[in-house]
């Protein structure tokens, strides 16, 4: 039963563009003078500073621990000093800045002392889950969600299914295909630990059919593996976007991720290959999670290919070493020429998630004005979460938010299938990211005032209490002094009396 | 003729008993549209709307006795929402009242306050901390940024800063007016 058991609806067959990159082995980018690392390279809240400015650090030191639950931590990728802790521009699609921890590497590149774990079936999930999060691994297919949170199922699911996703379905990118080609047994090192921390019945590995020597590689690894006998790879089909969460498990499972639902609620639980990997290297070398591999590729690019680079690492150096004919502070793009987002500015560093650098695109799209929408319906059928682009686009321009919330906005991935087909070029993806990040804003805008309206309330009640209070203290006050005034008049009055009886 | 009462009288009686519950069960405390309107406004009980508060603005407008348009912190959508909840028409924004302005947040010079605590009164989200004679500050989270603490400061320390955008409170531009100024470069 190895084939794949369901579709999802739309997608798009791309030319894949992936040739370019694949020649050649990974390849280690250089150690870096200056490492700039972002304190939030994840989802949810910023890491905290352990260090401060002057701190000799080592390489794999911890630089900043997790605050909260959906945080993790902040390795030094090298040793070196810690130079500032201030807010540096950082790869986001604004161009702000946030804040960073810079390191200068002193190029010894030493380890801190690292702790590897014998067996992994010794511990319990629980302790493999806490050393995910110390040592900072977080999804590396792009979205860069804390991987502990997902390797914990919770008392009320079992896992049916782990996921393991190989489609990296986008044009140009060839991160994880190198790496199921080189390092497979690495691979199912994490593997084996992620099914014994979610006491998963069978893993699924789910490679697109345009990647055969990753689909050997892998074959070859899990044949030396015998005991891994509810472990089975599944080739699937090549079509953009395969690699989404929702979309791969519709194709492999043929069961369909619920609207505002999870996997686990169907008790399938999914992680990218590169992640698999970063957890062997944690558990079983107890190296935190420093690296990744980089895509490094487009027509503007000499000697294309896929870069082990520390993180931190300014891009600048990963395409300098790459050789691009591009110019000095040239936009290039993060992530696919599908999903990804133009950035300029050199000193930019490699984060967590970036998987992909694509300098010059084949075949690119001329940029014209967008055309009105002719109301054609392409966008509908190459939709792959089954949604109205068109309706969708109406409400959002016309800032009509609610009404894209009904149209199910939010279950959007913003693949970019639509504006791939749209005839009249409309940048149907950019409205619905405005209308996401619109929405957002309204709620926290909306939270902050409900916050701010029980402040007031309770302002108003403890002063409304401090009024009484003191109207309370003065009554009584009041009738202290009177009830003295009244004794002593009794007792004047007495004493006159006894006078005046005297005198009688 | 008599079944025909009796069974009238029965479903009356049923009928009342049914309705007597109902309002009782689902009893509505208080005047729902107050609180609707109030949650449609932004809460910096600034009261450039010349109310205490945005309660009793709500209440105001509720009782019909003002105008929709005199709440410049909410600006031009808070005016939308509350036309679209009223039913009516949408207006300008009241001049009288102020004019709309990016989100603001108060910030204390620590250096130069003397620990008067007439901020910490003036301040209506208790938003600021700190004791007589010791230095104030804003918590920044908490700050609606509706300006009543720069008045009372008898040493001018307080300026109201805008609101800086992190990666994470950022957001998308709209499309439609990108493609706007690009046509009208063009």
């Amino acid at each position: 039963m190895n084939q794949p058991l369901g579709d999802f609806p739309g997608g798009l067959k791309l030319r894949g563009h992936k040739k370019r990159s694949t020649q050649t082995p990974i390849r280690k980018t250089p150690l870096a003078r200056q490492l700039i690392l972002p304190l939030q390279q994840h989802i949810g809240a910023a890491a905290m500073p352990v260090v401060e400015v002057g701190d000799k650090v080592l390489k794999g030191q911890r630089i900043a621990r997790a605050d909260g639950h959906v945080s993790v931590c902040l390795h030094a990728p090298s040793s070196g000093t810690v130079v500032a802790i201030d807010e540096q521009p950082i790869p986001h699609p604004s161009g702000l800045s946030a804040p960073c921890i810079t390191i200068e590497t002193d190029g010894e590149d030493q380890w801190i002392e690292r702790h590897p774990v014998e067996n992994y079936r010794d511990i319990s999930p629980h302790e493999i889950r806490q050393i995910i999060r110390d040592a900072g691994i977080v999804g590396l297919g792009g979205a860069g969600f804390p991987s502990f949170i997902k390797l914990n199922p919770g008392v009320h699911h079992t896992v049916e299914t782990l996921l393991l996703n190989g489609a990296e379905c986008e044009p140009y990118i060839s991160c994880d295909d190198m790496l199921m080609r080189e390092r497979a047994d690495g691979i199912l090192d994490g593997v084996e630990i992620m099914q014994h921390a979610l006491r998963a019945r069978e893993v699924i590995l789910a490679i697109e059919d345009n990647k055969p020597l990753a689909i050997s590689s892998m074959k070859l690894a899990l044949a030396a593996r015998p005991h891994l006998s509810e472990t089975r790879i599944v080739v699937i089909p090549t079509r953009y976007p395969t690699g989404g969460e929702k979309q791969i498990i519709q194709v492999v499972t043929g069961k369909e991720v619920p609207s505002n639902g999870l996997p686990i609620d169907i008790g399938i639980v999914s992680h990218n290959m590169g992640t698999a990997y970063a957890v062997g290297r944690a558990i079983n070398h107890g190296e935190p999670l420093i690296s990744r591999i980089v895509t490094v590729t487009g027509t503007d690019v000499t000697h294309a290919g896929n870069f082990e680079t520390l993180f931190g690492t300014p891009i600048s150096e990963l395409l300098a070493f790459a050789e691009t004919r591009r110019e000095p502070d040239e936009p290039f793009i993060l992530g696919g020429p599908m999903m990804g987002f133009n950035l300029s500015g050199d000193n930019l560093p490699v984060t967590k998630t970036a998987n992909c650098i694509l300098v010059g695109v084949d075949d690119a799209a001329e940029k014209t004005e967008a055309l009105p929408c002719i109301r054609c319906g392409d966008c509908a059928s190459v939709c792959p979460a089954s949604l109205l682009p068109q309706q969708l686009y109406w409400h959002s321009r016309a800032k009509d938010f609610d009404q894209t919330r009904d149209y199910n906005l939010f279950d959007c991935i913003e693949c970019g299938c639509c504006d791939y087909v749209c005839p009249s070029k409309i940048p149907l993806v950019s409205y619905f990211r405005f209308a996401k990040t619109e929405i957002m804003n309204q709620e926290r805008e909306r939270k902050k005032s409900d916050l701010a309206r029980e402040r007031f309330e309770t302002r108003q009640a403890r002063m409304e209490r401090e009024q009484r209070e003191k109207e309370e203290r003065q009554r009584q006050r009041k009738a202290a002094l009177a009830a003295s005034k009244a004794k002593k008049e009794k007792e004047a009055a007495a004493d006159t009396t006894a006078a005046d009886d005297k005198e009688n | 003729m008599l079944t025909a009462i009796i069974a009238l009288t029965l479903l009356a009686l049923i009928l009342g008993l049914l309705l007597g519950f109902a309002s009782v069960k689902f009893k509505v405390e208080g005047d729902p549209i107050v609180e609707q309107i109030d949650k449609l406004l932004p809460q910096t009980q600034c009261g450039q709307c010349s109310f205490a508060g945005c309660r009793p603005y709500a209440e105001a407008i509720a009782a019909g006795e003002v105008d929709i348009n005199r709440c410049p912190p909410g600006g031009e959508s808070t005016i939308q929402a509350l036309a679209d909840l009223l039913d009516v028409e949408p207006k300008p924004l009241d001049e009288e009242c102020g004019i709309e302005k990016p989100k603001m947040l108060a910030v204390i010079d620590e250096e130069r306050c003397i620990g008067c605590t007439l901020c910490i009164q003036a301040c209506p989200v208790d938003a600021i901390l700190g004791a007589a004679k010791h230095m104030h500050t804003v918590i920044a989270d908490e700050c609606t940024g509706c300006e009543l603490c720069v008045e009372p400061c008898p040493v001018d320390c307080i300026d109201m800063v805008e609101m800086a955008q992190n990666p994470n409170t950022w957001r998308w531009p709209d499309p439609s007016h990108l493609q706007l100024e690009r046509g009208g470069q063009a």
